[in-house]
């Protein structure tokens, strides 16, 4: 019984420094009067260095936590239990949020900042007149490859990925959507298509590829093409980017089939406890020369017009990652297909990696 | 003695955790197994399990499972059984627990490093002239880094029921004119059958679910139950279908405990009696 009574006081006793230093730590954090905000990002999206400036230029203090699959965000926000005041979903999953009523509408009015932006990324159809959300950065699904490890073999077309000089080489990327997209758009269909038929003939081709598949892996990829240890890549061009900058050899190229578009967006979830620091840090990120600097590090290519003025102009001319508007008009947007049709991409996308062996 | 009517209290604390944490979760799963994508009642997700791609799946992650305990029970047995005839055993037992002690996908990571065609095990193949082969995303690398750190698991309770094994037994048996692979075979190994057990199935049930080495090691050329489960929850949020997945895995794990617990008592049983 005494020793019951003596671990009981222990836990009290050691609860009660846990909660003193808890306060102490958040008591530390500078000025509160201008609040927190939390800020819920991907991983390796935003110079951190960003957020310091924020912190001085505003006073209010920043958490920052980040996520790898717009699924795993949605599902955090959707269980509750958390505050983000902003995160960046994809355009799909701005769609889908909003449809759950997990976004809080914005008022345009309090970004000024938002006129920087180039109107063909306004009012897009995921979400109409920017109701819920505001462009962060956009970019391209294609191929980052290693000309000095490959004998000559170039990628104008998907269908050069089934080529049978490029056994083993190849690694893809871990999400059902990109892989069965690319098989659809090599045969020509669109990457939103719901008719199993051409589900099913997408799915067959792709394991045609199998012998040429390396690893169906994530972030990962990004090492491995550094180090040459993979030759190809299907990547997104902003995660191209990264190789590029570290290892010269590499190029990216979006086939000519066509691709996917993509576009980030920062919204402000339903769980948002402070609107005034998730509006001041909305127009903070929008501002040309934050912009300009969070593009340079991140290597994603930003929708910042006036920004794009203030960056190297090698960079911002460069068709591989700012494709002019006929380009991009060629490429495709995710449409949201819905739940069900979503696990149908991914049992045929876990067939296809069954089927690997 | 003043605290015996306070005896039964002390079953609160035990009974909360297995109702909290052991039968409400287990109710749960089986809950969620019987619901659709847009919460109705449904025994498609039963269904669904039995097309080609979960029985293929199914059958795969056995065998890997089996793989994986194969080798950990090939190499457990010889270490531990030598690991009982050094003189610091403790010491020797300690380096083999320690590894275990790191964070698994920490120990990953660097096995990542290690097997790539640059790493140091290819350099060490290039200078034997074996050359630089492609170890990284292979069967074996998978196999290999899943013995790696599920091997202290089995050693363990091998080790144990070998140290409690009496010398006297062996001198016995020696004594009775057996050699030593009959002594090893009719008085060793039957004896430590409950070690190697316990070992089997701390290595085989947490095999067949392994999720995250089937993507850093195998790049997904292995495909488990684990990998399978994960996406239905955090990609397609069929938390139905993962959940059907998971009750079946638990089912599986149940007949592994059956199977390798339940003939042992038959065997005593039987030997008292004849």
């Amino acid at each position: 019984m005494k020793d019951i009574i003596r671990v009981a006081a222990l836990i009290v006793v050691v609860s009660a420094i846990l909660m003193f230093v808890n306060a102490k730590l958040n008591a530390s954090g500078g000025p509160s009067a201008k609040g927190t905000i939390s800020v819920y990002n991907w991983g390796e999206y935003i110079d951190p260095d960003l957020l310091k400036q924020f912190e001085k230029e505003t006073g209010i203090k920043v958490i920052y936590e980040t996520f790898d699959s717009n699924e795993g965000m949605m599902g955090k926000i959707e269980q509750g239990g958390t505050s983000y005041d902003i995160t960046m979903p994809s355009e799909y999953a701005i769609a889908m949020m909003a449809e759950k009523d997990l976004l809080l509408p914005i008022d345009l009015e309090k970004i000024p900042n938002i006129k920087h932006i180039d109107p063909y990324f306004l009012d897009l159809a995921f979400d109409p007149n920017n109701k819920y959300s505001i462009p962060y950065f956009w970019g391209t699904l294609g191929i980052a490859y290693n000309p000095s490890l490959l004998e000559g073999q170039t990628f104008e077309s998907w269908d050069n990925l089934w080529n049978s000089s490029l056994k083993n080489e190849v690694v893809l990327v871990d999400s059902a959507r990109e892989v069965i997209g690319m098989g659809l758009n090599s045969l020509g269909n669109s990457l939103n298509s719901t008719d199993l038929d051409e589900l099913r003939e997408a799915t067959d081709k792709l394991k045609k590829m199998s012998p040429n598949v390396k690893a169906v892996i994530g972030d990962e990829v990004t090492q491995l093409m550094v180090n040459e240890e993979a030759a190809v890549a299907l990547t997104w061009s902003g995660q191209a980017a990264d190789m590029m900058y570290e290892n010269e050899n590499i190029d990216y190229i979006v086939p000519e089939e066509g691709s996917n578009l993509w576009f980030d967006n920062m919204v402000i979830p339903r769980t948002a406890s402070n609107l005034e620091g998730a509006y001041a840090f909305i127009n903070f990120m929008l501002d040309p020369e934050v912009a300009a600097q969070n593009a340079d590090y991140v290597g994603y290519s930003t929708p910042n017009k006036t920004a794009l003025d203030l960056m190297d102009p090698e960079v911002t001319s460069d068709e591989r990652f700012y494709p002019d508007e006929e380009a991009r008009d060629h490429l495709e947007v995710y449409k949201n297909l819905g739940l069900e049709m979503l696990g149908h991409y991914n049992e045929l996308f876990l067939e296809f990696k069954m089927d690997m062996k | 003695m003043n605290n015996k009517p306070l005896r039964p209290l002390y079953i609160i604390p035990y009974g909360a955790w297995i109702l909290f944490f052991v039968i409400a979760p287990i109710a749960l799963i089986v809950y969620y197994s019987f619901f659709d994508l847009s919460g109705n009642f449904t025994f498609e997700n039963y269904q669904n399990f039995f097309t080609s791609v979960y029985f293929k799946l199914t059958i795969s992650s056995f065998w890997y499972a089996f793989l994986i305990t194969f080798f950990s029970l090939l190499f457990a047995y010889p270490t531990a059984y030598f690991l009982t005839k050094t003189t610091h055993k403790q010491l020797w037992l300690l380096l083999i627990i320690i590894p275990s002690w790191i964070n698994l996908l920490l120990k990953t990571y660097a096995f990542i490093g290690l097997l790539g065609l640059y790493g140091p095990v290819n350099a060490f193949l290039e200078m034997t002239g074996l050359g630089k082969q492609q170890l990284l995303f292979t069967d074996f690398s998978f196999v290999f880094v899943a013995v790696y750190i599920f091997i202290p698991f089995m050693i363990l309770p091998i080790f144990n029921s070998l140290d409690k094994l009496s010398p006297a037994l062996i001198d016995a048996s020696y004594d009775l004119g057996a050699n030593t692979w009959t002594t090893f075979r009719r008085v060793i190994f039957p004896l430590t059958l409950n070690g190697v057990k316990s070992g089997i199935q701390v290595v085989f049930i947490p095999a067949l679910s392994l999720f995250m080495i089937t993507r850093l090691i195998a790049g997904n050329k292995v495909i488990t139950l684990g990998t399978a489960i994960e996406q239905q929850f955090l990609v397609t949020q069929n938390w139905g279908m993962g959940s059907t997945i998971a009750v079946f895995l638990i089912l599986f794990m149940f007949i592994i405990m059956l199977v390798t617990s339940g003939s042992e008592r038959g065997k005593t049983g039987n030997g008292k009696v004849k």
